[in-house]
């Protein structure tokens, strides 16, 4: 049994945003860190392993640098990681760079009692496209938004699924895909001997000559041509007004706001 | 000297830096006021192997290096001197010495357990009438038969409340001065060992510093640490280790209140201005920090030198003289640029000035530290 565990850097948005003038996002000015959902997907699979004894693998998609984001998920605990970079993957939207990951996941091997962990979205995109859409290509069975996984057992899973108004528990088959929320745990800190072992634990390449014999890695599925995301704008929404006070409960108050609303078409 | 880190010493900086700030920043305030020993923290710790930073892993450790552990010291004072000296005293004056003086068996039955944070260790060199005179032991230990008995108290002991495993010094042969002493590792629950009155300090208020009594204390014969007689070179090496660790406790301290005192004053508005657009304000930081940056600098070159097996003793006695009085001397800079907040208990200042004060006093005041520098300068 290995858990998989996908991975993003993104830049840190908690502290300044620095937009580039058309636009787009300066991630060269802002802090790199690992996206906290992605982080908790991994403290879900450090805890199987804790239970289980299984093997964790990291996966990322990014530029060389992202090596140094995947030593400090060794060091926390992961076995082994594996770095998906190529100048062909680059300018990949969510449809291509799950292409790619699939493909990876692909590479790395998928057995009968696995399981794919994800973050629900990443914080500098929050499109939460690529987990489900990695499980559409690997044909797996997949459960979102997940806050707690509750049960592994031999070829199944269960988990609290979180919504806005309660839970679903839901048990599925593996192999399967998790998209987990950072709400479900609290990720460790690397250990100091964790650290040291880090840069001794394997770390592969994966790049488009590693992939290209998959099926789903054609030059029209990856990087900027297989990306059929456009973006025609980019920019700040205006801040949004104050809101409109009404106090009472008599009559006239309720006809008031009822007719405020009526004109909005909203009843 | 190259301080170029390596990229585990760089990672394992940015863990203890992310641990001090949310594990131990946040209860600092709280374990000073209410002089409380932060046990959560260190069970926090030794899950990350901050407990053992330096040993190797056979003995449980995190095999990493000294240089590792000094920064671990370093960061957690930042933030909390109590933290700072816990791991310090528990790795540089009780792990240390059973690593580099114990035999096998006696590794191997303590360190995993200290290293795990299972066992906390402490160090009893310091009697009422032994001070920065170690040599005037009074503590005895007779040999009868398969075990020594120990007579006498320490004091000043540090985590000796929550310890388990003590190294203690005691008299084997009262004629023979220095030579006369031998160590002993001793566990709380030996027979005749006691932990007597807790000390009220004005600094550090969160460790714990006790008496320990031993009357009649049977230490089996196997737990005597080196050979009978040596116990006082034993002591003065660890010490030379122990200064390390308190260096860069000082340093922390030190560097912590630079931060504070930088934050404050960008905020601070008095005659209309931020009080760090003032020259005296911009001349006291830049030379708050020089001296921080100077005192890093002999912290982790002593270090490196204990790494590399060279000697470093009176490396380390400057690193801790210069860095202890340079804590000493930045943090009450750092009150006077709070001014009267600074001297109220609402901001971190004064704590750390009142932490930052036994740095030249416990393991070797600073006057003992001049005395090791001259002597290895051949100055008589």
């Amino acid at each position: 049994m290995k858990a998989i565990v996908c991975v993003k850097q993104v830049p840190d948005t908690s502290g300044k945003v620095a937009v580039n003038p058309d636009g787009t996002l300066n991630r060269a000015s802002m802090a790199a860190i690992i996206n906290p959902d992605d982080k908790s997907a991994l403290e879900a699979a450090l805890q199987l392993k804790d239970n289980t004894g299984c093997e964790v693998v990291v996966v990322t998609m990014g530029p060389p640098p992202a090596e140094g984001m995947l030593r400090e998920l060794l060091a926390m605990g992961a076995d082994r990681a594996v770095l998906v970079s190529a100048r062909e993957f680059g300018g990949s939207d969510t449809y291509a760079t799950s292409q790619i990951l699939a493909a990876a996941i692909n590479k790395i091997g998928l057995e009968s009692d696995d399981v794919v962990f994800c973050g629900r979205q990443a914080i500098d995109g929050d499109t939460a496209q690529v987990g489900p859409q990695i499980a559409e290509k690997l044909h797996l069975p997949q459960i979102t938004y997940v806050a707690g996984v509750e049960k592994v057992e031999a070829g199944k899973v269960v988990c609290r699924r979180e919504l806005e108004d309660g839970y679903m528990m839901i048990e599925t088959a593996t192999p399967c895909v998790l998209t987990c929320l950072k709400e479900m745990n609290e990720a460790r800190y690397m250990s100091v001997s964790g650290i040291m072992e880090c840069y001794a634990k394997p770390m592969e390449v994966f790049n488009y000559e590693t992939l290209k014999d998959d099926p789903l890695i054609q030059i029209d599925t990856i990087g900027l041509k297989g990306s059929p995301t456009n973006i025609f704008k980019s920019f700040t929404p205006p801040q949004k007004g104050v809101g409109m006070m009404m106090e009472g409960a008599d009559k006239a108050t309720c006809a008031k706001l009822a007719g405020i609303l009526a004109g909005k078409h909203i009843i | 000297m190259d301080f170029v880190l390596s990229k585990e010493q760089q990672m394992a900086r940015a863990l203890f830096r992310e641990f001090a700030e949310n594990e131990v920043k946040p209860l600092a305030e709280e374990v000073d006021e209410t002089e409380r020993f932060p046990e959560e923290t260190v069970e926090k710790m030794a899950k990350l192997g901050m407990l053992g930073i330096y040993f190797p892993k056979k003995y449980g450790g995190a095999g990493a290096d000294v240089l590792t552990y000094a920064m671990c010291v370093e960061e957690l004072s930042k933030v909390c001197g109590t933290t700072g000296v816990i791991v310090s005293a528990h790795t540089s004056l009780c792990c240390a010495p059973i690593y580099e003086h114990g035999t096998e068996e006696q590794k191997m039955k303590y360190l995993p357990k200290l290293c795990s944070g299972e066992w906390i260790g402490a160090f009893g060199l310091t009697e009422p009438n032994a001070g920065t005179d170690a040599s005037g032991q009074q503590t005895t230990a007779v040999l009868e038969g398969d075990h020594y008995v120990l007579n006498g108290s320490k004091i000043f002991i540090t985590n000796a409340g929550y310890a388990q495993v003590f190294v203690v010094f005691a008299m084997t042969d009262s004629c023979a001065g220095n030579h006369g002493i031998s160590a002993f590792i001793v566990e709380r629950d030996f027979p005749g060992f006691s932990v007597g009155k807790h000390e009220k300090k004005m600094g550090i208020k969160g460790s714990s510093t006790c008496e320990l009594i031993m009357e009649d204390c049977i230490v089996p014969k196997e737990n005597l640490l080196g050979q009978v007689g040596k116990g006082f070179k034993i002591a003065m090496q660890t010490l030379d280790g122990g200064r390390i660790g308190i260096a860069s406790q000082a340093l922390g301290l030190g560097e912590g209140a630079v931060d504070e005192a930088i934050a404050y004053t960008k905020e601070r508005v008095q005659f209309g201005r931020r009080i760090s657009q003032f020259q005296n304000t911009q001349f006291q930081l830049a030379d708050m920090h020089t001296r921080m940056q100077a005192a890093q600098f002999l912290v982790y070159s002593a270090a490196m030198k204990k790494e590399a097996h060279v000697p470093y003793s009176m490396d380390a006695a400057m690193a801790k003289l210069f860095a202890a009085e340079a804590a000493s001397d930045v943090t009450r800079r750092a009150v006077q640029l709070f001014g009267g907040y600074g001297y109220t208990r609402e901001y971190p200042v004064e704590r750390m000035m009142r932490d930052a004060k036994i740095t030249e006093i416990y393991e070797g005041t600073s006057e003992v530290q001049r005395m090791v520098i001259a002597s290895a300068l051949g100055v008589k």
